[in-house]
């Protein structure tokens, strides 16, 4: 089961926490300036520990050079946000250790040699870091770290030095967006060391009105400083959100509801969806089941469905490269075959 | 004051953007704004541009001007390949960079001193570190006092320890 379709607290506004950090193998350049040798050698020192990490995680983990996987299951692996494109261009030299709840993944041999992240449903960050803590401390046993007294462990980039960590929630926010309240969170984040930027889609937009919400600051603060500053800000923001909703739903009633409804319908009968007008009817709909206003289905059922409709899943699904008018078509069939399958599931019961 | 997108209209509405310390004032009007909005202003997330920036910053104070000839003895990266990709090559570019990578750090990390998690290994390795430069210390004063029985069992504490700690790092190079 993947972090997709397990609840977890907060989920109406959160739909994951995700933290990772980044280290290096002491004495071997950094991806940057490596050569093949050194990323098979930081590879077979990531392998060594791939059985103390069962053991002791009582998870099963799979080990996979990149080179290995099929050029659409890694689009996937992106969309799913368990590996990063930068992992992807790097195939020839770079592994991924991934256990099979698609929790925890270490990435090896991407921007630094190991990236390692642990993601887990709703708002749940401290679980996500006692998780990844855990792995980072198996790993190291292992490997010697590059690491500097003064300035912590050692990045590629000086923007990740000193916890290499990196932790984030992702939200869905679209009734603070339709009040146009984003902004001005934005603006206040920014001054208290916390950056946003949409997940979905490419370039400023944010689809769906989903957000990552993530610390800036890597150097300084202790990890668990970092992931409280992120928490408290975060528990204020799902907070506004909420009140947001109920002003909404509260000023415009039966109209609020109807355009919840009618996206629901949409994605029930349409039979062309474009990714962007896709991703705004399943925010629509989201927000309709985060509210109970929407019944039959639950969040994991959206979110799911969200998963589901990005370009790769949608062409592993139909088994072969598609052009963008195809893929709109698929996608619009897949969306009904899926809702209908629920609500059969549903009345079953 | 007249809006800075259509240049037609009065700008009402006032934006002001901080990012790390770099102020940005956005001027629009009404229209502008609402449009604006609509499609949110997500900060576009170049770190290149960003490290950019503020090694320009950096440099502008001359105490910093290094020539071009500066080589990371690690990896053979100079300062300006690092300016141009924003990205080190090795550890030991942390030490060759060091006094252009301060300045850098406190201005987008607020911080040069990490108080965070610490890797058991190099933590055992800095801690005897920090012995060893202790009994150093003590031997210089037990010699200058000659205290010839203390001198000689801290001599040997050392080199004990300083074997150790090469052992600990050999078997590693090995691997190379
Ligand atoms: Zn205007
Ligand atoms: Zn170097």
């Amino acid at each position: 089961m993947s972090w997709i379709n397990e609840t977890g607290p907060g989920r109406d506004v959160v739909l994951a926490s995700r933290i990772r950090i980044a280290r290096n193998i002491a004495d071997i350049p950094f991806p940057s300036a490596m050569q093949a040798h050194h990323a098979a050698e930081v590879a077979e020192n990531v392998r060594k520990s791939l059985n103390h990490i069962r053991a002791e995680t009582g998870s099963s983990f799979a080990f996979m050079y990149i080179r290995d996987v099929p050029v659409v299951e890694r689009q996937i692996l992106v969309e799913k946000h368990l590996a990063s494109q930068d992992l992807m261009q790097n195939h020839e030299v770079s592994a991924l250790l991934l256990d099979s709840e698609e929790k925890i993944v270490v990435m090896i041999n991407e921007e630094d040699h190991i990236r390692a992240q642990c993601i887990l449903p709703g708002f749940q960050l401290n679980q996500a870091w006692e998780k990844l803590n855990h792995v980072d401390n198996i790993i190291e046993k292992n490997i010697e770290y590059a690491f500097h007294e003064q300035l912590g462990y050692l990045t590629c980039c000086p923007t990740n030095v000193g916890t290499g960590m990196r932790s984030s929630v992702m939200m869905h926010l679209p009734a603070l967006t339709a009040n146009k309240q984003m902004n001005a969170i934005l603006q206040t984040i920014s001054k208290v060391g916390l950056t946003a930027r949409g997940i979905y889609g490419e370039g400023s937009e944010a689809l769906g009105s989903i957000y990552q919400i993530s610390n800036q600051i890597t150097l300084g603060p202790s990890e668990e400083e970092l992931i409280n500053n992120l928490t408290i800000i975060c528990r204020q923001i799902v907070e506004k959100e909420r009140i947001a909703r109920k002003a909404l739903h509260k000023t415009s009633g039966m109209q609020f509801e109807d355009a919840l409804w009618r996206a629901y319908g949409i994605l029930q009968n349409a039979r062309v969806l474009e990714l962007k007008e896709f991703m705004a009817f399943i925010s629509q709909m989201r927000l309709g089941v985060g509210m109970g206003l929407i019944p039959d289905f639950s969040l994991e059922d959206v979110d799911t469905l969200m998963t589901a409709g990005q370009p790769a899943g949608i062409m592993k699904k139909v088994g072969r490269a598609l052009d963008d008018s195809e893929i709109d078509i698929a996608r619009a069939d897949i969306i009904r075959d899926a809702l209908d399958e629920i609500l059969k599931s549903k009345n079953n019961l | 004051m007249i809006c800075q997108e259509c240049k037609q209209r009065q700008a009402t509405v006032h934006f002001t953007k901080i990012i790390n310390n770099h102020k940005t004032e956005l001027h629009l009007c009404e229209e502008c704004a609402q449009q604006r909005e609509n499609f949110i202003q997500i900060p576009s997330f170049s770190i290149n541009d960003l490290l950019a920036g503020f090694m320009d910053l950096g440099h502008a104070q001359p105490a910093f001007e290094k020539p071009a000839s500066t080589k990371c003895a690690g990896c053979g990266m100079d300062y300006y390949q690092f300016k141009k990709i924003g990205r080190l090559g090795c550890q030991e570019c942390y030490k060759y960079f060091g006094s252009e990578l301060q300045p850098v750090l406190r201005r987008i990390q607020g911080s040069t001193q990490h108080t965070g998690k610490v890797p058991e290994r190099a933590g055992s390795g800095l801690l005897k570190k920090k012995q060893i430069a202790q009994w150093k210390a003590e031997l210089k004063r037990a010699v200058e006092m000659e205290a010839f029985e203390r001198a000689a069992e801290l001599r040997d504490k050392i080199k004990a320890l300083e074997q150790l700690e090469n052992q600990r790092r050999g078997k590693k190079n090995e691997l190379d």
